[in-house]
């Protein structure tokens, strides 16, 4: 853990480099929140889902939000890339920060901050084009690739960081849609990481694949959390087990129980948790 | 059915009683369905052998054999061979003494014109622009084929009915004995019907074609499409996908909805306030007719456009949103693509609509008889279904095989393009 921490202070001094937000004297020993969720309350129309969130999530490291059908857990993750601005009648209020800064403040550019944010989604939903474009295609409207050279290595990288690479080298002209469930959703994670995003909000994604496939990508969030800040919701509390290091339990569009994950899964504080984690609500 | 344990239990059995009735309810169900289609099919087949069995003979016309002698004192007493005098020579009187000289029983005035009502008046200009074309003939003495009148077309394709002593349709006995003569020569026979797929409207049923129809309706159609698709798509790209969903924009909503079912009548009279009167556009011409039948197409297009962007589905555009892509880019680079085979295919369905459409034309002046083939967007033009019209309401016999000939046409066009539609539609179809 002393490891981690100090890991964790380089990465923190080095994100603030990058932002030159914040002078580096302020650096602290001590692991500052990338995500600060605190007081979210979510409305879609007159109907509440979430009832005054408060949640730290922390840097490269995997968070798992579990909790029953409809408990707001992926309204949850909706707020944290404003991807909720989509549904009509949705208002969030409270205060959302990543990085210190306020997600939901005037003058942030959403195109931006999901740029920032990658999203991997239930259901795997490769664009109809090739594997290739599917890959480059947030590069190229992100204008990360100065040529063609430099844009066939993102894609390679990231395909190669999501693991496919090997599988799909000789047909990166084929269309994406043609690959197998579990290699859609790699394919996926490669389009999401391809634009170098510091979290990535993952949607229930192994929902749609068999175990095998799952097993794959849990492989593959251990190791993109070296890297990036990964958020899951997922309905398999072995999974949430073997993936995060923390972990979040909404019920009922509360926030129950939040900390590690072995902690909420071996002593849990509240009845409720025990209860959905033991198989007797959810 | 035998008794099973399945209908032995007290629910089976209960079941049981009524299946008979389901099953018979079923077979009526189907048995109407199927009236329904063959009655469909039925008028439909009765249509087409009805236009097909009057129209084709018009794709044939009749031509007569005549030996004209092309006298150098007629054509060109001067001997200049010069092209203007060539075209001012009386080629109708050669044409005349040739028919003269082959019947000389025809003496008296009266004789003479009914003798020369057997040659088309178009016969002339083809033998002009053949000596025109090759002055050398002057001074020979030439066989040629002439084109004959409608009144002979008629009878060499025996539309005319049986003859009776005073001949039969227009022509008289003696005409009739003309004819007679003319088939027992092998100098009257029917060819293919070039003109006709190369003529504008004629008077003379035997000199009309459909290719100044054709080309209007063409022209027509291109300002249609050029109007229409970009207006059409535009706007239900941005009802689809850019507009808040609120009062006004469900409000534009039904209008649309409402302005496709406004009859086409309304949208020539509006054609004909607007942009003739109002705006003074050219009367007739194909540029306000494809104005007024965008009109009519736009709801069309809306609608089939907004229906095939609905068809894609959300996660394409959670996903390209998710990576950052913009509001527009998630349009332009995802959604319309996607929609695009749809909207191809709603447009051209739009645009065949147009094209069959007579009545908001009416208004704005393209019924008229126009024997030109329009040669751009301001000159007076006629389209397919007007010319249909146009030529169904001519008293001459010979326009009912114009007629049917020019429904043909138009079928053949409409066919082709919901082809093309269908096409579309297969070759993108794209599962998920």
């Amino acid at each position: 853990m002393a490891l981690n921490i100090s890991e964790s202070a380089v990465t923190v001094e080095s994100q603030n480099r990058r932002s030159e937000k914040r002078p580096v004297g302020e650096v602290m020993l001590v692991r500052r929140p990338k995500i600060t969720a605190s007081n979210i309350n979510v409305y879609y129309g007159n109907k509440q889902a979430l009832f005054d969130i408060n949640l730290d999530i922390h840097e490269r490291q995997v968070t798992a939000l579990i909790g029953p059908s409809g408990c707001g857990k992926t309204t949850f993750l909706r707020c944290i890339n404003r991807m909720n601005d989509l549904i009509p009648g949705c208002r969030v209020k409270g205060d959302l920060a990543i990085n210190g800064e306020d997600v939901y403040a005037k003058g942030v550019d959403v195109v931006c901050l999901r740029a920032r944010v990658g999203m991997v989604f239930q259901k795997p939903n490769p664009f109809p084009k090739s594997i290739f474009d599917n890959v480059a295609y947030g590069a190229r409207i992100h204008g990360l690739a100065s040529n063609g050279t430099d844009l066939e290595e993102i894609v390679v990288k990231s395909l190669e960081r999501a693991g496919l690479f090997a599988e799909v080298k000789d047909r990166l002209l084929e269309p994406g849609t043609s690959l197998s469930g579990g290699q859609q959703q790699r394919l996926c994670i490669a389009r999401a990481i391809a634009i170098e995003p510091e979290i990535i909000l993952m949607d229930e994604p192994c929902s749609a694949l068999d175990p095998i496939a799952t097993a794959r990508i849990e492989e593959l969030i251990d190791e993109l959390s070296q890297n990036y800040t990964i958020i899951i919701v997922t309905h398999s509390m072995q999974q949430a087990a073997r993936v995060s290091q923390r972990t979040a339990f909404f019920h009922l569009g509360y926030l129950v129980e939040d900390g590690e994950t072995e902690v909420i899964f071996s002593t849990p504080e509240d009845e409720r948790t025990k209860a959905y984690i033991t198989g007797r609500i959810g | 059915m035998s008794e099973t344990s399945l209908t032995s239990s007290g629910v089976g059995l209960r079941i049981a009683a009524g299946l008979k009735k389901r099953y018979r309810a079923e077979k009526r169900m189907r048995a109407y369905g199927l009236t329904a289609i063959l009655l469909a099919l039925t008028s439909l087949a009765v249509l087409m052998v009805f236009v097909v069995a009057t129209g084709w003979t018009a794709f044939q016309q009749t031509i007569i054999q005549l030996e004209i002698s092309l006298d150098e004192s007629a054509i060109d007493p001067e001997g200049t061979r010069d092209e203007a005098t060539l075209r001012r020579a009386d080629y109708q009187g050669l044409i005349r003494n040739s028919l003269r000289d082959l019947f000389p029983d025809a003496v008296s005035r009266q004789d003479k014109r009914l003798l020369y009502k057997l040659i088309s008046t178009g016969a002339q200009y083809e033998l002009r622009d053949q000596v025109v074309m090759d002055p050398r003939l002057i001074g020979s003495v030439q066989t040629l084929w002439v084109l004959g009148s409608s009144d002979a077309d008629m009878w060499q394709k025996g539309k005319l009915g049986s003859e009776t002593v005073d001949g039969v349709g227009r022509l008289n006995a003696q005409q009739v004995q003309w004819l007679q003569f003319l088939r027992e020569k092998n100098l009257i026979l029917t060819q293919f019907n070039k003109a006709f797929f190369s003529n504008g409207d004629s008077r003379e049923p035997e000199m009309a074609g459909i290719w100044g129809a054709a080309v209007g309706a063409f022209l027509s159609l291109s300002v249609t499409l050029i109007l229409s698709f970009p207006l059409g798509v535009l706007t239900a790209v941005y009802l689809e996908e850019l507009a808040p969903k609120n009062r006004w924009t469900r409000l534009i909503e039904v209008s649309i909805n409402n302005l496709a079912a406004v009859p086409s009548i309304i949208f020539g009279l509006l054609g004909l306030a607007v942009f003739l009167n109002f705006f003074g556009f050219p009367r007739s011409s194909p540029l306000v007719g494809g104005m007024v039948l965008s009109l009519m197409t736009l709801p069309t297009i809306v609608i089939a456009a907004r229906a095939s962007l609905q068809s894609v589905p959300p996660s394409i555009r959670e996903a390209a949103l998710g990576i950052g892509a913009s509001p527009v880019q998630v349009i332009f680079h995802h959604v319309v693509p996607l929609a695009l085979p749809g909207m191809l295919t709603g447009t051209i369905i739009g645009l065949a609509q147009a094209l069959g459409e007579t009545a908001p034309l009416l208004m704005i002046g393209m019924l008229a008889f126009i024997a030109d083939v329009p040669q751009g967007l301001f000159d007076s033009a006629a389209t397919l279904p007007v010319q249909v019209y146009l030529w169904a309401d001519s008293a001459e016999r010979g326009f009912v095989e114009k007629t049917g000939a020019a429904i043909m046409v138009l079928l053949a066009f409409l066919v082709a393009m919901n082809g093309i539609a269908v096409y579309i539609r297969h070759k993108f179809e794209r599962k998920w």
